[in-house]
């Protein structure tokens, strides 16, 4: 039998219809086995932690939900949160100011990413928590004059809180500051014209036009800023500013029970970090409009996905035999 | 008041030590259509650019509708703008470029209104009525919805001119507004550009498209290495070039 095509090209030979044929998908057996051997391996893991006595679950169960645990856990919330504005408003301000023609703003923000950024945190937070040894009192006024407008002791300024907020922010400041330079050199240079020739001013240009472009690519990294100042903020101990590690150790300082009071450490940090990427993924998404991968798939969609593909077409193919 | 809208004076540029302009005499008068015409590379855009302060001169005098660029007179002194006068002088000059520059994060109509409300301080509701205005006149009412990236290239540089539009200019500059099109869009970007000289705009355009500056244009310029190698009529400037470059020029694109 010969068949012509549109073309006009004669084909011979027996062609089956084009629905008859079979689509068969790639079958992924290395990834079923390789799962199979994952959750194995894993249940193995949870159940000798189950059964491993020194683990003291009670301790832990007892501690989970305590009280004192709570206020750590508010404690390292509003600093997580407050340090990272600070260092976000800040980190901007810096960035901008690097990428400044202006000579004398461009040195005080390089100074300033050098000295936050090259020493250790640790050593910043016990010096904001000491910097009472430095300067017993803390005054504004005008030199040389006696004027003075505000004066006050150090230590009551500066509390264990207020250290830590300022050794965390300003220390997140630096770091920001140059993700939000990366993000807006990222930016392409004809947007800035575009809006120049518009009669924008530079501070609106930057405002309306770059920083929102420039967010699709500050956000991930931001995020991943965030999750590590959530755990930064234990360094905080250090200085007793009774946030959730704070508080943890002071409880097995008196109980000795040290594994199981880091469990309950682990599991509140793993839940505050699990929650923090929800805000994440939603600013990804705003900011990525106009973009063609705005629409983003959840995280849980896509470790779904494989297994459902390959299930719903074994079940298509079911039905239709 | 009769200064001619754009004049140009021995306009001198470099980059580093490569100089782009070597003395640029050019004037357009109110309702033109100015098309400057030349290989790549001989300084036609960089010029462009000079006139709404994209770039500085380094030499000669540039003046916009009486006014020079980037300075303001005063007595026998020229005082460089600050970035707020700048920004006020540019107002009143449109553009247009290659790669079309569309705000990617705004939707059509966002891009036209942006100008308008953040600048000019125009009220919203009235922003958007001739923002919708404009974009029913370069023939994408339907669009305004849309982001940037969800249009083709011939609907984005529309858009743009609508963007430029809307800070009603009395100056329109174009550079190779039809250079990053497909073939098949450039004639819509170039009637919507008609129809804008037909109703009065004065108008500086950079093009390869030697028709467009034949039927449109009211002087035609051709430069070539940084200098203004022969100008006038386009009709006799690019059925008759007097000069060789010119003819060496045209015959490679014609």
């Amino acid at each position: 039998m010969a068949t012509t095509t549109p073309m006009g090209t004669p084909r011979t030979g027996e062609t089956p219809a084009s629905d008859a044929f079979e689509i068969v998908p790639v079958r992924h057996w290395g990834r079923w086995i390789s799962a199979v051997a994952a959750v194995a391996a894993l249940a193995g893991l949870v159940g000798s932690l189950a059964k491993n006595g020194n683990l003291h679950w009670d301790v832990v169960g007892h501690y989970l939900f305590a009280g004192l645990i709570f206020d750590g856990l508010a404690t390292t919330l509003w600093l997580t949160v407050a340090a990272m504005t600070l260092g976000l408003v800040l980190g901007t301000l810096v960035a901008v100011m690097r990428l400044s023609d202006d000579p004398v703003l461009y040195g005080l923000s390089s100074l300033f990413v050098w000295l936050f950024r090259g020493t250790p945190l640790l050593v910043q937070i016990i010096f904001w928590g000491y910097a009472g040894a430095l300067y017993q009192h803390v005054m504004v006024g005008i030199p040389f004059t006696g004027v003075t407008f505000f004066q006050a002791d150090t230590n009551t300024l500066l509390t264990p809180a207020v250290a830590a907020l300022l050794a965390l922010g300003l220390n997140e400041a630096a770091y920001a500051s140059e993700i939000v330079r990366a993000g807006i050199r990222s930016v392409d240079t004809g947007q800035t014209e575009a809006a120049h020739s518009l009669g924008m001013r530079p501070a609106l240009t930057m405002r309306r036009i770059v920083l929102p472009q420039a967010m699709r690519v500050i956000i991930p990294p931001l995020g991943n800023e965030t999750i590590n100042m959530l755990k930064m903020t234990a360094l905080v101990s250090v200085i007793a500013a009774h946030d959730l590690m704070s508080n943890i150790q002071d409880v097995y300082g008196q109980n000795y029970q040290v594994i199981p009071m880091l469990v309950v450490a682990s599991l509140w940090y793993l839940a505050l970090v699990s929650v923090l990427s929800v805000p994440q993924a939603w600013l990804e998404r705003r900011y990525g409009r106009g973009t063609a991968r705005g629409a983003a798939v959840s995280p849980l969609r896509r470790l779904c996905a494989g297994s459902l593909t390959a299930l719903r077409s074994r079940t298509q193919k079911e039905a239709g035999r | 008041m009769n200064a001619p809208m754009v004049h140009a004076e021995g306009v001198r540029k470099h980059f580093g030590k490569l100089q782009v302009l070597k003395g640029i005499d050019l004037t357009v008068e109110r309702g033109q259509v100015c098309c400057l015409l030349g290989p790549s590379g001989s300084g036609k855009s960089t010029f462009l650019r000079c006139i709404n302060h994209l770039e500085k001169i380094d030499g000669g005098r540039l003046s916009v509708d009486g006014e020079p660029v980037g300075h303001r007179p005063q007595g026998t002194r020229l005082h460089e703008l600050r970035e707020r006068e700048v920004a006020a002088r540019r107002r009143d000059i449109g553009m247009v470029f290659q790669r079309f520059n569309l705000f990617p994060h705004m939707t059509a109509l966002e891009n036209v209104m942006e100008a308008p409300v953040k600048v000019a301080g125009a009220a919203r509701d009235q922003a958007r009525d001739e923002a919708r205005a404009l974009l029913d006149q370069v023939g994408l009412a339907d669009r305004e919805g849309h982001y940037p990236a969800e249009l083709s290239g011939g609907q984005q540089q529309r858009v743009a001119i609508a963007r430029a539009l809307a800070m009603k200019p009395k100056l329109m500059l174009f550079d190779e507004p039809t250079s990053a099109l497909d073939p098949e869009l450039v004639g819509d970007v170039l009637d919507v550009m008609r129809r804008l000289a037909d109703d009065g705009m004065t108008m500086v355009v950079v093009t390869h498209e030697i028709g467009f500056a034949r039927e449109v244009g009211d002087l035609a310029v051709f430069m070539d290495e940084g200098v203004v190698v022969e100008s006038g009529d386009p009709r006799r400037v690019l059925a008759a070039p007097e000069q060789e470059r010119t003819r060496a020029f045209l015959s490679k694109v014609l």
